[in-house]
């Protein structure tokens, strides 16, 4: 069966003064994947996620999401087409409750009815209990899971998660691991993780970025077993 | 359920200033409608800086464009009383739409500095157009004109009545917008704007809105002002005036839908009260702001809401 791409990149470039933070990327994403995005610190992850969900704008290259160029696309342009982006440091609105961060999640979403659709986000990490609470007092684990609710809110195509288990428990790191596995095929997942067993765990494929360059991408077998991987990041 | 009991809440509000005409000496009557007036342009500042975020110091503008085009319509044009008021809200949110266009390209201090500047700009240019506005001065609208069919708006209470009907659809119209799915996400404007945009919302559209609305309130009031006081000058197109709703906000509480009215009875009174018994009345107004800014820097109602009612709008 030939996969089917849902996002792709070619020639993305993003330089910050003389760092090169993205150089030259492609990139290729299948529909229904969890493709998991890693590298060592300063590899320039964040910087090309941030990349395809519009936080920053490319200075060169193209990238299309479905066939459509949106390279020029403002970031919440391309939340409406389904490319949610959850923040690494968490970025929830820690004023208002639990219910009303997911129900703004699901309402940008067009959901209805709004209620029901923000507890099936939240019955899914399993805050549904906590609806009430104000965001910003929940643990720092159910902060993270939250800002995860927000983004299964808004019924994305592709799921952007930028180091989501940083922080967390390991019993937190196993839910979390269930609800990416209950995405997929649906939606599409790009994760940036530093944790290797989560990576091993759900990635299908592995992109490995060094110095703003893709150094390899392949199955996990392959890219444990790729000597340039090895000897940049894997430290074997 | 909470739903219904702030509906109740505002609604025994507005029964309450209804009750009062009668009980009300004429002074107090006088006073209580210029409050009425005052509060709705309050509450359009609060629709815009407590719910969406966006600290204005260029309000007066605002309300200046619907207290000129009521005041220019009358004198000038022979618009009648009604159709002044409804020029009003439509001047107001034109001003603030145009301001908004350029000045939302900037936030946080720099926004402030650009509406401060729109604004001083504007009063400047009441000023320089003196043979049509009478500059400082002012014009006085003539008492014939301020009326609707044979009801005279310079009396008491059709004066009162008129102002109580405006501060009435104002406050039902707020407590509705921020009850809407869009209230909510003007408020989540304010709470994270970077969170809002990768939630899909675009900010310069959400606050732009937001200010347009809040520019309609301010031109409804400043149009009221003009038809129900007969006063058009360019004090009150002044920094003064933005500085105003600001306070009254402040101390009945950002982001409350009846902090506004709250704030503008209160500060009204006080300063009422300070100056008949001292000339340094500034300095008793300044005192209760650093008391609020000390105990309640939510503002009387926001602190309510905060320990006791969240329920509150």
């Amino acid at each position: 069966m030939a996969a089917v791409t849902l996002l792709e990149a070619r020639g993305l470039t993003r330089h910050f003064g003389g760092l090169k933070a993205v150089d030259e990327v492609d990139f290729d994403l299948r529909q229904g994947e969890i493709h998991a995005l890693i590298g060592p610190n300063g590899a320039g992850k964040t910087t090309f996620v941030s990349l395809l969900s519009g936080r920053i704008e490319t200075q060169s290259g193209r990238i299309t999401f479905d066939g459509r160029d949106i390279t020029r696309l403002p970031a919440h342009a391309r939340v409406r087409l389904g490319i949610a982006y959850t923040f690494q440091i968490t970025q929830i609105y820690a004023a208002l409750s639990v219910f009303d961060n997911v129900a703004l999640a699901a309402q940008s979403r067009g959901s209805h009815p709004l209620g029901a659709a923000a507890m099936e986000a939240l019955a899914r990490v399993g805050l549904e209990a906590r609806k009430d609470q104000i965001a910003g007092t929940l643990s720092y684990g159910h902060q993270r899971l939250l800002e995860v609710a927000m983004g299964l809110a808004l019924k994305p195509r592709l799921l952007i998660l930028d180091e989501p288990t940083q922080g967390l428990s390991q019993g937190e790191i196993e839910t979390f691991n269930g609800i990416v596995k209950s995405v997929v095929p649906e939606a599409t997942v790009l994760l940036i993780e530093h944790n290797m067993d989560v990576v091993m765990e759900l990635a299908e494929r592995i992109t490995v970025l060094n110095f703003g360059e893709v150094l390899a991408t392949g199955t996990p077998a392959a890219i444990r077993a790729n000597p340039a991987v090895q000897s940049a990041y894997l430290g074997a | 359920m909470r739903d219904k009991r702030s509906l109740i809440l505002h609604l025994a509000v507005l029964a309450a200033l209804l009750a009062a005409l009668p009980l009300l000496s004429a002074y107090h009557v006088t006073n209580v409608a210029k409050i009425m007036v005052l509060a709705v342009y309050a509450m359009g500042y609060n629709i815009a800086f407590g719910y969406t975020g966006l600290l204005s110091l260029g309000h007066a503008m605002f309300f200046a464009a619907g207290l000129y085009a009521a005041g220019m319509g009358i004198s000038l044009f022979g618009l009648s009383a009604v159709g002044a008021l409804v020029l009003g809200p439509v001047a107001g949110g034109l001003a603030a739409t145009l301001v908004g266009l350029l000045a939302l390209r900037t936030a946080g201090v720099a926004f402030m500095i650009v509406t401060l500047m729109f604004a001083q700009a504007g009063y400047l240019t009441i000023l320089y157009f003196v043979r049509y506005t009478r500059g400082d001065e002012g014009i006085v609208i003539a008492r014939a004109t301020r009326a609707i069919g044979s009801v005279d708006l310079s009396a008491d209470t059709p004066r009162y009545l008129l102002a109580f009907g405006i501060f009435a659809l104002a406050l039902l119209l707020n407590l509705a917008l921020v009850r809407s799915p869009f209230g909510r996400i003007m408020v989540a404007m304010r709470e994270n704007e970077a969170r809002s945009r990768m939630l899909g919302y675009n900010p310069y559209t959400v606050k732009l809105t937001a200010l347009a609305v809040s520019g309609v309130y301010a031109g409804a009031a400043g149009a009221a002002y003009a038809v129900l006081f007969g006063y058009v000058g360019a004090s009150l197109a002044s920094v003064q005036y933005s500085i105003l709703p600001l306070l009254y906000v402040l101390l009945g509480g950002a982001g409350t839908v009846l902090g506004p009215f709250l704030g503008a009875l209160l500060m009204f009174y006080l300063i009422d009260y300070a100056s008949s018994a001292t000339s340094a009345y500034l300095f008793i107004v300044g005192a209760a702001l650093i008391l609020l800014v000390l105990f309640a820097p939510k503002g009387i109602l926001g602190t309510l809401r905060e320990r006791h009612a969240r329920w509150l709008p």
